[in-house]
């Protein structure tokens, strides 16, 4: 499997990842050479076997629904790059 | 005082010989003189450890102690700390102070232990020689030319150095394991689910376990005792009585079957270390363990199985870093996608913007079955190996890395030979089994591991045959020079 230069803005895209343009060749020589080396995995015949999602096979718990988290919305907020009035600031997505 | 155990460290707090004060100010005093050599530790937590300590001592007074009450360690940069920058090795959590403690921090402190300061670590617990973390590469105290491993390099760096006598870890791919091999010291990964995961920076989640290095099994064994246990918080663990490790430790190893997979003693595997693994098994042969070459047929498998999940998962669970609710941001975001695009650009370091590229890529429309679902299937394959060993033998043993530290900077540049460092821990991790790697030689100066690989939640029978190890050898109890 081999990916160029596009291949790396596409999915760099889809990641919302910034990556240099300059980096781009790299960036597809080394994911390149990781998706041929994953290649290794079609030697295998694995016709009807379950994907295993768990090591041990356990299901998703289920907890009772009751209240068990208090708000702490304020030390929370302490952290973020920007607040106002209790809400988190990004810039303007609606004109 | 620091090369002590932990039952004599414990002893002598009970007795008074010593307070916890003393003593973790005696490691502190370590990590001021040695750690500018090492790069170890990212965040010296100094003021507050000497607060914990004093409080130590009052419940020492109390007689109300465990055995770690009082007792220093360094604590895996990837575990959150309330208040306290838990930076997982990245600029992206360089200014990050965790609102809230994760489940082993808070079970430590419970258990009065101390903690010093928080460890070095690959970015994001990507990598496996401690190059990718942002605060700079960890060096190797056995030749500080060459890389601790990774990614828990710090903790296990300091722990061989004797900078502080117990560390956290967490082992993805065997970032517990493979760090201790090339430091010389004791680490158990635990089986999937045996210790909370919660507040644990999440990397591949259905992989990610956490668990103790230490200089001795004996020391890990108490360590893991109070760090593993059900946690409602994290939906994977798994509500088992946790078993009293340090209760086992001596018992006998005649009639132990030891298994010997052929695959991991093929082409790849340096000639020393090889020979210091057959010579650490002929031990066990003395110690009454019976010994039996195995097979694991889908060994070669476990690579190229890890490197499609392990990136998939990372790409998902690192989508929460995004610049908007904590964390880095980009300088003037134009609009809310440069926030994204810059934030996560600048914030991420290559090998961590590799694996979320081929994350994505695995995961995109149209691939997912080709890839992700794949590579459970072969997972499968693997975990049904070692559950067909584990009928006929109790554990299972070979090299935990293929060679001794290698040099800073050798492997920077191909990302598919890092990789390859993981070969024989990482389907440990697919197969979600105990695994664990003590010292068992030297060669050329450099210390080599043995691998121990059990059944599901039998940490105990992977200490007390690490244990009767360590009572015949003495690998466990040299320390580099230059840390005297």
């Amino acid at each position: 499997m081999s990916l160029d230069s596009e291949a790396v803005s596409k999915i760099a895209h889809l990641a919302r990842l910034g990556v240099d343009k300059s980096e781009y060749e790299t960036y597809a020589r080394n994911l390149s050479d990781i998706l041929t080396f994953i290649e290794q995995l079609n030697s295998v015949d694995t016709q009807g076997v379950e994907p295993m999602a768990h090591p041990l096979d356990a299901s998703q718990r289920l907890r009772v629904d009751e209240v068990s988290e208090t708000i702490q919305r304020e030390k929370f907020q302490r952290i973020a790059p920007r607040t106002e009035a209790g809400l988190y600031l990004v810039p303007k997505v609606i004109d | 005082m620091f090369q002590k155990s932990i039952s004599k460290l414990a002893a002598g707090l009970r007795d008074g010989e010593f307070s916890s004060e003393e003593l973790t100010q005696g490691f502190l005093d370590r990590i001021g003189r040695y750690d500018s050599q090492l790069n170890s530790v990212i965040t010296l937590t100094d003021s507050a450890a000497l607060e914990a300590a004093r409080a130590a001592d009052t419940r020492l007074k109390n007689g109300d102690a465990t055995v770690l009450t009082g007792i220093p360690f360094l604590h895996k940069d990837i575990f959150c700390t309330d208040g306290v920058r838990t930076s997982c090795g990245s600029r992206m959590l360089d200014n990050f102070a965790a609102p809230y403690d994760a489940t082993v921090t808070a079970k430590l402190k419970e258990a009065g232990a101390v903690m010093l300061g928080k460890t070095n670590m690959d970015e994001f617990a990507m990598g496996s020689s401690n190059e990718t973390s942002f605060y700079g590469p960890v060096k190797n105290p056995w030749d500080q030319q060459r890389v601790p491993g990774g990614s828990s390099g710090g903790s296990a760096a300091a722990v061989a150095a004797r900078l502080a006598p117990l560390a956290t870890g967490t082992d993805t791919g065997g970032s517990i394991r493979q760090p201790a091999a090339l430091c010389g010291i004791t680490g158990i990964k635990p089986t999937y689910g045996r210790v909370s995961r919660y507040g644990m920076i999440a990397f591949a989640s259905s992989l990610d376990q956490a668990g103790p290095l230490a200089t001795s099994a004996q020391d890990a064994a108490y360590m893991l005792e109070a760090m593993a246990g059900f946690d409602p918080r994290d939906s994977t663990s798994i509500d088992q009585p946790v078993d009293q490790y340090a209760q086992t430790l001596d018992d006998d190893l005649s009639g132990l079957t030891i298994g010997l997979p052929k695959e991991y003693f093929g082409a790849g595997l340096d000639a020393q270390v090889g020979a210091a693994v057959e010579a650490a098994v002929e031990a066990y042969k003395k110690l009454g363990a019976q010994v039996r070459d195995i097979s694991l047929p889908n060994t070669s498998l476990a690579v190229p199985a890890y490197y499609v999940v392990a990136p998939a998962e990372c790409s998902s669970n690192l989508s929460r870093m995004d610049g908007v609710r904590f964390g880095y941001r980009c300088e003037d975001p134009k609009d809310l996608e440069d926030l994204y695009v810059r934030s996560r650009g600048e914030g991420f370091g290559d090998e961590v913007k590799r694996r979320i590229l081929v994350g994505t890529y695995a995961l995109s429309a149209g691939y997912y079955d080709a890839y992700y679902l794949k590579a459970q299937q072969v997972r499968r394959l693997i975990r049904d190996d070692f559950v067909q060993a584990f009928k006929e033998v109790d554990i299972i043993m070979g090299p935990t890395a293929p060679g001794t530290a290698f040099k800073l900077g050798e492997r920077c540049d191909d990302p598919v030979t890092m990789y390859l460092s993981d070969i024989y821990t990482i389907a440990v991790n697919l197969a979600g089994l105990p695994g664990m790697s003590i010292p068992a030689g030297m060669a050329d100066g450099l210390p080599v591991g043995l691998q121990l690989i059990g059944n599901y939640f039998e940490e105990g029978r992977l200490l007390n045959a690490a244990h009767r190890y360590q009572q015949v050898s003495d690998w466990h109890t040299r320390m580099p020079a230059g840390f005297e």
